[in-house]
């Protein structure tokens, strides 16, 4: 029973001897194994860890478990989000736009706005037109947007909704009352059965950027730079890259700009906050170039920066040669010199390094996440004479494998690095029974990985549902990198200490300077 | 203020709530919006609004889907099988171990309940079906889990759309090897919410549990007198275990769980049980109804959310058995109460006469009403994502005063009702958790208790009493206004 001095709730209250007899009484009519028969479950749990197991893990065609990835309208809601007053409208059932606010809202610990149109069975039989009608009105009509952008699901793509089509007979219907002649409704498909989450995200920043530039191209470019984030779970990242292109005094239009939408400050609520303004993203078609962040999440966005020939392409500033790369772009496209202010940062991160490279260096570690964030960070850990002893992606893109291996091979230790192309969180599992490494590097997906190997998880990447605030910082520039290298060196001082710590056996080494 | 005030308040809410919406989809939502109360007249409803129906396309619905029903709420707890979820690689990843489903188990060997497993279907499946990715997948799934002790597979939006025969695989997969394959056919399209996805499961359940007569594993159950089941209990937080727990002291036998930390040999031993408890009716009411009619086995709600509610119910649980449960049922109530009086004095003080806003699922929208009463807590406001009509009416039972009913809320209108109506704290979900925070306004998760919990019983009131209290109380709701802000100024 409760104590009334020391009410506890699940975490201590289950502890308690009543629950625990609860809870052993209860296997009496359990049917699983731990309670049928634990010797089995130990000698299967002893089988899960070994190579035997690993091969026919790895041996899988059909299930995947535990992926690490999502699917495309995922991507297509952050791209929507990153425009002024922009209201992220899926075509398809509301159950996917409830999964979609919750993740993200989870992770960001931020509201998260997004509109369905509720099909259902007769629009599944139907089409979805009706739906698209009534529902663009009632969101323009409630909420107010500047722009709809929508994008579907895969209901919506396996009946094959015309959504140009759709949008044109919604505003026809609507005759101006709620959707002007002008009213920017974008779109794009974004099917769940291809690609992942990034997929989603290059096709709404495609439409978007390519429906709202139609007949807007000057004769004259207007001399600024374009620069798409990417598929960018964290907000001081985008801050970071914002400082840096400022500080060459560049005129730029950061396309898809969350950064203040998922970082609203107390006090009062608006639906929307910062963002792409409208008219800058109707201009982007006469920047004089586009930079991608993110390489592998803006393959048919780049295309299309291309074919407009703009300079520029893909720089990822994660870690220090990315973002030295990144700002010898910027030197090169504003034609200015590197200014003193990120010498000075490239500088201090450069001590950093220095003063702590003892701790990463050669240390094992395995990491998971999305294709460009695997190159960025795969990139600062071999910068740092860390071993990425497993890099895992489950939704690579065409030459991401060659790209990491040309990064590890800088490293001495590349034969002993392997990449994982395609496979899930359930082959992480056995790669770390049977080729353990030091540390993880990875999202909240890691925590199970963490409790069954033992391995201390350091949390990086999307989402993180489980750890405060990480997302308010960056991963990008040199204060990002910085981050990264304060993150990851405390850990392992952490676990040093951890291992360390036994009274009167090892604490000789628990050491108070290090 | 008196209720006559608060009542013209809430009507004058939806009345301007309703101003700005284009007229058909005014003329829809207005149906599901009402001012209830103990005395209303509506018959079949509260506030006489009207539910289960199409949700109004354009407006940001709480709503979820019917393989949410299904895999989230119904199937996916069940902690010895292992849940598909069959089409893209989406559903199955936003809905991973979002719902607090706890367990005691070795997860990823004899339990399964937190993992993710999907045929993540990719365009070709689609294109040509995939009803051999199915199959491959239950192999696959059974020589890498051998103890799992059978496999639902949880159909997503595409796979009713393509023609796959899920249940036609799943038969030939089980006849040839013996195991149980549930398929269920829960496309997130079919229905209006998460409901029928409830309802599709405990279909699935009667058609492959019960009339598959599935073998399970150990000695099979001996029937005794006092042999009850805990349905509609998922087991968040520990929900079912701080409700078990009394069950068990005022003698009775608890045999199964349904579904929170449940096995598959629960839920077949729960045909002989003498009599099903029911917590949440919305998703188990089919279940048990079928019991009834099938094998006679007598159901009874039951509300374990505060102790008003908790003593009448366990008073309601034991009239059905002999005296010597109904005395062990006083002593139990008896031995809870000094700790039931010392949780309220030291929190109604602190809690009394604030107001609450809810808006959740399943019965949470009513059962908790008493649990906020018992701390001095007025609730103004209630409704539900994907209730039907007899949820409603239950509802009527469970207010004390002029409350505003609102079916299938969206954004927008739970914004609006909470800036006129101004609550004390706001008790909803995830998504709308910090649309009110960034307000200022204490707020509390009430589908998941905000990672605490558990809420239910006696124990679970003092947990509950002390988190309203952390929410409210806090000092961080002060810091918003800055110390150079003018007064009267947010």
């Amino acid at each position: 029973m409760q104590d009334i001095n020391n009410i506890v709730n699940g975490k201590d209250l289950f502890k308690k001897p009543e629950y625990q007899k609860v809870l052993a009484d209860k296997k009496e009519f359990e049917g699983g194994y731990g309670a049928v028969n634990p010797a089995k479950t130990a000698e299967i749990a002893e089988w899960t860890r070994g190579w035997d197991y690993r091969e026919k893990n790895l041996a899988r065609e059909a299930i995947t478990i535990n992926p690490a990835k999502a699917c495309q309208p995922l991507g297509a809601v952050m791209v929507a989000l990153g425009f002024e007053n922009t209201m992220p409208y899926v075509h398809g059932s509301h159950g996917c736009v409830a999964y979609f606010r919750s993740y993200f809202t989870r992770h960001f610990k931020e509201p998260t706005p997004c509109v369905s149109d509720s099909m259902t069975e007769d629009a599944a039989v139907f089409g979805g037109l009706v739906n698209m009608k009534d529902g663009l009105k009632n969101c323009a009509a409630v909420y107010k947007p500047e722009m709809i952008a929508v994008s579907t699901t895969c209901m919506a793509e396996v009946i094959g909704d015309d959504l140009y089509a759709f949008a044109t007979a919604a505003k026809e219907e609507d005759g101006g009352e709620f959707l002007a002649e002008d009213f920017p409704i974008t779109y794009a498909h974004t099917p769940s059965f291809t690609g992942s989450h990034i997929t989603g995200y290059d096709n709404m920043m495609h439409g978007i950027m390519s429906q709202l530039t139609e007949g807007n191209k000057k004769e004259e470019k207007n001399g600024k730079i374009n620069i798409i984030p990417g598929f960018e779970t964290y907000i001081g990242s985008i801050r970071s890259v914002k400082a840096i292109v400022e500080a060459f005094g560049a005129e730029y239009t950061m396309l898809g700009d969350h950064s203040d939408q998922w970082d609203m400050p107390a006090g009062e609520y608006s639906m929307f906050a910062g963002g792409t303004p409208i008219a800058d993203a109707k201009d982007c078609i006469n920047a004089k170039a586009t930079i991608s962040l993110q390489k592998y999440a803006t393959i048919k966005t780049m295309k299309m920066a291309k074919k407009w020939k703009h300079a520029g392409g893909t720089s990822n500033p994660i870690g220090l040669k990315g973002t030295d790369e990144f700002v010898m772009k910027l030197a090169e496209l504003t034609g200015k010199e590197v200014p003193q202010k990120l010498k000075t940062e490239r500088g201090r991160l450069v001590d950093a390094m220095q003063d702590s490279y003892p701790y990463m260096h050669g240390k094992k570690f395995a990491i998971w996440g999305d294709p460009d964030f695997l190159v960025g960070m795969v990139s600062f850990l071999v910068e740092m004479g860390a071993e990425p002893t497993h890099v895992l992606c489950n939704n690579p893109v065409r030459g991401w494998e060659d790209e990491i291996r040309a990064i590890l091979d800088t490293s001495p230790a590349s034969a002993d690095c392997h990449i994982w192309a395609g496979k899930d969180l359930w082959h992480m599992r056995s790669l770390l029974f049977t080729q353990p490494v030091d540390f993880m590097i990875g999202n909240s997906y890691g925590k199970e990985l963490m409790r069954d190997t033992n391995i201390p998880l350091i949390y990086i990447g999307f989402p993180i549902f489980d750890r405060h605030h990480l997302h308010r910082y960056s991963i990008s520039g040199y204060d990002g990198a910085l981050n990264l290298l304060t993150w990851i060196t405390n850990k392992v001082l952490d676990q040093l200490d951890e291992d360390t710590k036994g009274i009167a056996s090892t604490d000789y080494f628990f050491d108070l300077i290090r | 203020m008196g209720p006559e005030s608060l009542e013209a308040r809430q009507k004058a809410a939806i009345e301007e709530v309703l101003k700005a919406y284009p007229e058909k989809a005014a003329k829809n939502r207005a149906k599901h919006l009402g001012v209830g109360g103990p005395e209303d007249e509506s018959q079949k409803t509260c506030g006489n609004v009207r539910s289960n129906k199409k949700t109004v396309p354009g407006v940001m619905s709480q709503r979820g889907c019917a393989y949410a029903g299904s895999k989230g709420v119904v199937w996916g707890p069940v902690k010895d099988m292992v849940h598909i979820s069959h089409g893209p690689v989406g559903c199955g990843q936003y809905s991973r171990a979002g719902r607090r489903n706890y367990y005691i188990g070795t997860t990823g060997v004899d339990t399964f309940v937190t993992m993710n497993f999907t045929s993540d279907f990719q365009e070709k499946d689609i294109v040509f079906g995939g009803d051999k990715k199915l199959d491959k997948c239950l192999h696959e799934i059974d020589e890498l889990f051998p103890l799992n002790n059978g496999i639902t597979v949880q159909s997503e939006c595409p796979i009713g759309l393509i023609g796959d025969d899920i249940n036609a695989t799943s038969k030939m997969y089980a006849k040839k090897t013996g195991h149980v394959i549930v398929p269920v056919n829960c496309e997130g399209f079919r229905g209006v919410s998460q409901s029928l996805g409830h309802h599709i499961a405990n279909d699935t359940v009667r058609d492959y549990v019960f009339d598959g007569k599935v073998d399970t594993l150990g000695e099979e159950i001996a029937v005794t007198d006092y042999d009850v089941a805990i349905i509609g209990d998922y087991n968040i937080g520990g929900d079912a275990w701080s409700s078990r727990i009394l069950l068990e002291e005022m003698g009775l036998r608890v045999v199964a769980q349904w579904s929170g930390d449940a096995t598959l040999k629960e839920m077949v031993a729960t045909t002989k049980v003498k009599l099903n408890l029911l917590h949440c009716y919305r998703s188990m009411n089919y279940i048990s109804r079928h019991m009834e009619k099938e094998y006679g086995i007598p159901w009874v709600e039951y509300n374990f959310f505060g102790p008003s509610q908790t003593v009448k119910s366990l008073r309601k649980i034991a009239a059905f058995f002999d005296e010597s449960i109904q005395a062990k049922c006083e002593e139990v109530i008896a031995k809870y109460q000094p700790m039931v009086d010392a949780v309220t004095e030291k929190f109604r003080p602190r809690l009394e006469g604030k107001q609450v806003m809810l808006f959740v699922g399943g019965l949470r929208p009513r059962h908790v009403i008493g649990a906020y009463e018992d701390l001095g807590m007025e609730v103004i406001g209630t409704g539900y994502e994907f209730a039907h009509d007899d949820d409603y009416k239950r509802t009527k039972d469970e207010i004390f005063r002029s409350t505003v009913i609102y079916d299938d809320v969206n954004e927008y209108e739970l914004e609006a009702f909470v800036k006129k109506l101004q609550p004390d704290l706001v008790a909803s979900g995830i998504k709308e958790k910090y649309v009110f925070q960034k307000m200022g306004l204490p707020y509390r998760q009430m589908h998941s208790w905000d990672y605490s919990g558990p809420y239910h019983g006696y124990d679970g009131f003092a947990i509950f009493a002390a988190d309203m209290d952390l929410a409210i109380n806090s000092p961080v709701w002060a810091h918003t206004k800055a110390p150079w802000d003018k007064v009267g100024e947010a």
